[in-house]
């Protein structure tokens, strides 16, 4: 990567744009998100900087958004149906997703391959397809715009990436561990508990975040399935974003960038500590 | 067990059974297990997706409403030729005005109509009208149902009306489709409609091309992204790769809120682009509510998907190579497309696929930032299920949309595999 000491005039000019160019896409993925976050302070109802912004004159800046958000009904309502439905569906996606990816990760499974497929499929089909179909099979059985009916939803669209990360996980693990601890008496359950669940941890806990953040970012299907009552964070932005833009939303959005720096730290630690476990275990 | 085998009978187990048939229960026990932890799973999600989306492709050809409200009708128009050009028999106006009577009643035959106004536009006015009357019809008292209906509304005097009736009659039909692919089912069979009325053609081809020019923006913006990620020391690349994450795991609605924000005529980038002179302050541009916007928006939502597995093959690339074709004589560019990108094509291949898939069925973002111009099909689906409640149409958009996506799908299970999807 660095540049030799005989490199030629050109090879300098291109090692140094090639650079410059880099650094602009890099703008580019991050700059739309950290535009955000300033402008929250705004102190007036304008979706760009005012002067006394740019002079960063303190009157330029306020948290009335931020007191907006908090005590508006209809954002405090919002957020409670988020983070109602959210860890429900993330509790369902996970424990049926971590049994059938370790039942996948047997060394004989018939129809694998098939079974692996209708599993991810939700991740595959588009959010609108699953969104009118659920709208029209819920609505016949009873449970379009209820509570449960979306967390079913929800739960259903999280299914792969549970299955995703605890399979990949899961590929690393010792089977000899299992069939040591059965060898010293443990019944399976107790095998399962005490030493390949601490061992899969991180898989199942950065699975549970994925299926998290696809249950609390999801607006297409809670739009259709859901009623009202079930209003989540999302829906409400994307209301407000369709109908009367108010700049509470960008206080919301600079709240939604901060829980996601959080989710993306622990996964990351998750994800060295997974690597370390694997590099001590045998295979 | 070695002196079972003198014996030169089968080989036994511990327990006294053959060892095969001993193993094929164990190789059996371990199958059901295996299977008994997945089928929890295997059936919620049958019940929760799969026969939601079943249920919805059933739809886009499910055709009873005719059936089931018109039975009398639908038997006695059977044998009606349509090509004859003379109208239906005394019996079939007296079965339609039995029909009417009891639709009317239940108050099913609005639905009738409007059903059977989107393959013939105007016809439901015909239902409404004659409903309004047929609750009070005497069926003995009246001697010539057909003059009596003719009476009421000339419609019924119309042969194109019946033909509808009778064509869309089965319970099960192609019209959802035609209709979908911009054709009808005309007097000599499926035709294509008049060049005006022609839409969802047309949404599909643009839908597929923006698709397609937002993958090609995604391989360019993230081709030199994904290779200095791959080619910085460890420490530096892992720094740098925070800024692919964040966009990843930020919230869409977060993101799509940004670039309504930084577009606007009022916005951001308008802003500098004043300040700095490159345009007048009454000449604003005007890059949002179209296909640029769509186009800009997306493509930096969906650029992680691209950078990322290109960077998982990169790193598999030994910089040797490089250095190898180099010290052979290779210019920097003959060693770059000679060497280097054959390598990477995998990376790309998987990556667009991945981003043409997301891409083709998005509907938050053309939503918020595409206007008129730079909507997707899935904004008409959900057009067709939310306001225009022909649900049958949606269906087959959507069925149309289903069978794009899971060729591609299938092409990325071939070349990738699904094992080897990998996340973050």
């Amino acid at each position: 990567m660095a540049l030799p000491p005989y490199a030629s005039t050109g090879q300098r000019v291109w090692h140094y744009t090639f650079r410059v160019i880099c650094g602009l896409i890099f703008f580019f993925l991050i700059a739309p998100i950290v535009v955000v976050i300033p402008l929250s302070f705004n102190s007036q109802d304008f979706f760009t900087f005012t002067k006394e912004m740019l002079s960063l004159d303190p009157a330029g800046y306020s948290l009335k958004h931020y007191r907006d958000f908090f005590s508006n009904p209809d954002w405090q309502d919002a957020l409670w149906n988020s983070v109602k439905i959210a860890p429900a569906a993330t509790l369902l996606s996970v424990s049926l997703g971590t049994l059938a990816a370790i039942g996948l990760s047997q060394p004989h499974v018939p129809a694998r391959r098939a079974i692996m497929a209708t599993l991810i499929s939700p991740m595959i089909v588009p959010l609108i397809i699953s969104a009118a179909g659920m709208y029209f099979f819920y609505s016949r059985i009873g449970l379009a715009g209820t509570y449960w009916g979306v967390v079913l939803a929800h739960a259903a669209l999280g299914i792969p990436f549970v299955i995703i990360t605890v399979t990949a996980t899961l590929v690393g693990f010792d089977r000899s561990l299992t069939r040591a601890a059965a060898n010293m008496g443990a019944d399976p359950v107790t095998t399962f508990f005490r030493v390949q669940m601490p061992l899969i941890l991180p898989g199942v806990i950065s699975g549970a975040l994925f299926a998290f953040i696809t249950s609390f970012d999801e607006v297409v299907v809670v739009i259709f399935v859901g009623s009202a009552k079930q209003q989540t964070l999302p829906w409400q932005m994307f209301t407000g974003l369709r109908e009367q833009i108010s700049p509470t939303i960008l206080a919301v959005a600079t709240i939604l960038v901060v829980i996601s720096i959080a989710l993306l730290t622990t996964v990351e630690l998750l994800r060295r500590r997974s690597e370390r476990l694997r590099g001590m275990s045998p295979g | 067990m070695s002196d079972t085998t003198d014996t030169g009978g089968p080989v036994l187990a511990a327990d006294g059974t053959p060892l095969k048939r001993s193993l094929a229960r164990a190789l059996r026990r371990q199958k059901m297990r295996a299977l008994l932890l997945i089928a929890p799973l295997l059936l919620f999600i049958l019940i929760s997706f799969i026969l939601p989306v079943a249920d919805m492709l059933y739809r886009s050809v499910k055709n009873g409403i005719v059936t089931d409200t018109l039975p009398r009708t639908v038997v006695a128009l059977a044998d009606w030729d349509a090509d004859s050009g003379d109208l239906p028999s005394e019996a079939v106006y007296a079965a339609m005005a039995a029909d009417l009577k009891e639709a009317a009643a239940a108050k099913t035959h609005t639905k009738v109509g409007t059903r059977l106004n989107y393959e013939n536009p105007g016809i439901s006015s015909l239902f409404r009208k004659t409903g309004r009357k047929a609750k009070k019809f005497d069926l003995e008292g009246v001697s010539s149902w057909k003059e009596e209906l003719i009476d009421i509304n000339k419609g019924w005097g119309d042969v194109g009306n019946w033909r509808t009736i009778q064509t869309y009659s089965p319970p099960v039909t192609s019209g959802y489709f035609l209709n979908a692919v911009d054709m009808r089912v005309g007097p000599d069979g499926a035709e294509m409609r008049p060049e005006a009325e022609r839409i969802y053609m047309n949404l599909l081809g643009r839908t597929l091309w923006m698709s397609l020019a937002i993958t090609v923006c995604c391989i360019l913006l993230a081709y030199p992204v994904a290779w200095i990620l791959a080619n910085l020391p460890m420490r530096q690349a892992n720094i740098l790769m925070i800024l692919v994450l964040l966009p990843f795991w930020t919230s869409l609605l977060v993101r799509t809120s940004a670039w309504k924000i930084l577009l606007q005529q009022q916005g951001v980038i308008n802003d500098i682009l004043v300040w700095v002179g490159l345009v007048d302050d009454s000449a604003r541009l005007v890059i949002i509510n179209n296909q640029f916007g769509t186009i800009v928006a997306m493509t930096h939502i969906l650029l992680p998907f691209m950078i990322l597995p290109m960077y998982s093959v990169m790193q598999t690339i030994p910089p040797s190579y490089l250095r190898a074709a180099k010290s052979l004589g290779a210019t920097d560019w003959t060693a770059f497309w000679r060497v280097y990108f054959p390598l990477t094509i995998p990376g790309i291949g998987a990556g667009s696929i991945l981003v043409f898939i997301l891409a083709i069925g998005y509907y938050i973002t053309p939503a918020l930032v595409g206007g008129t111009k730079g909507t997707f099909i899935s904004n008409q689906i959900a057009f067709h299920i939310s306001s225009s409640l022909n649900w049958g149409l949606a269906s087959a958009l959507g069925a149309i949309l289903l069978a794009v996506v899971l060729g591609l799908y299938w092409a990325y299970d071939k070349i990738v595999g699904i094992d080897n999807v990998k996340l973050g």
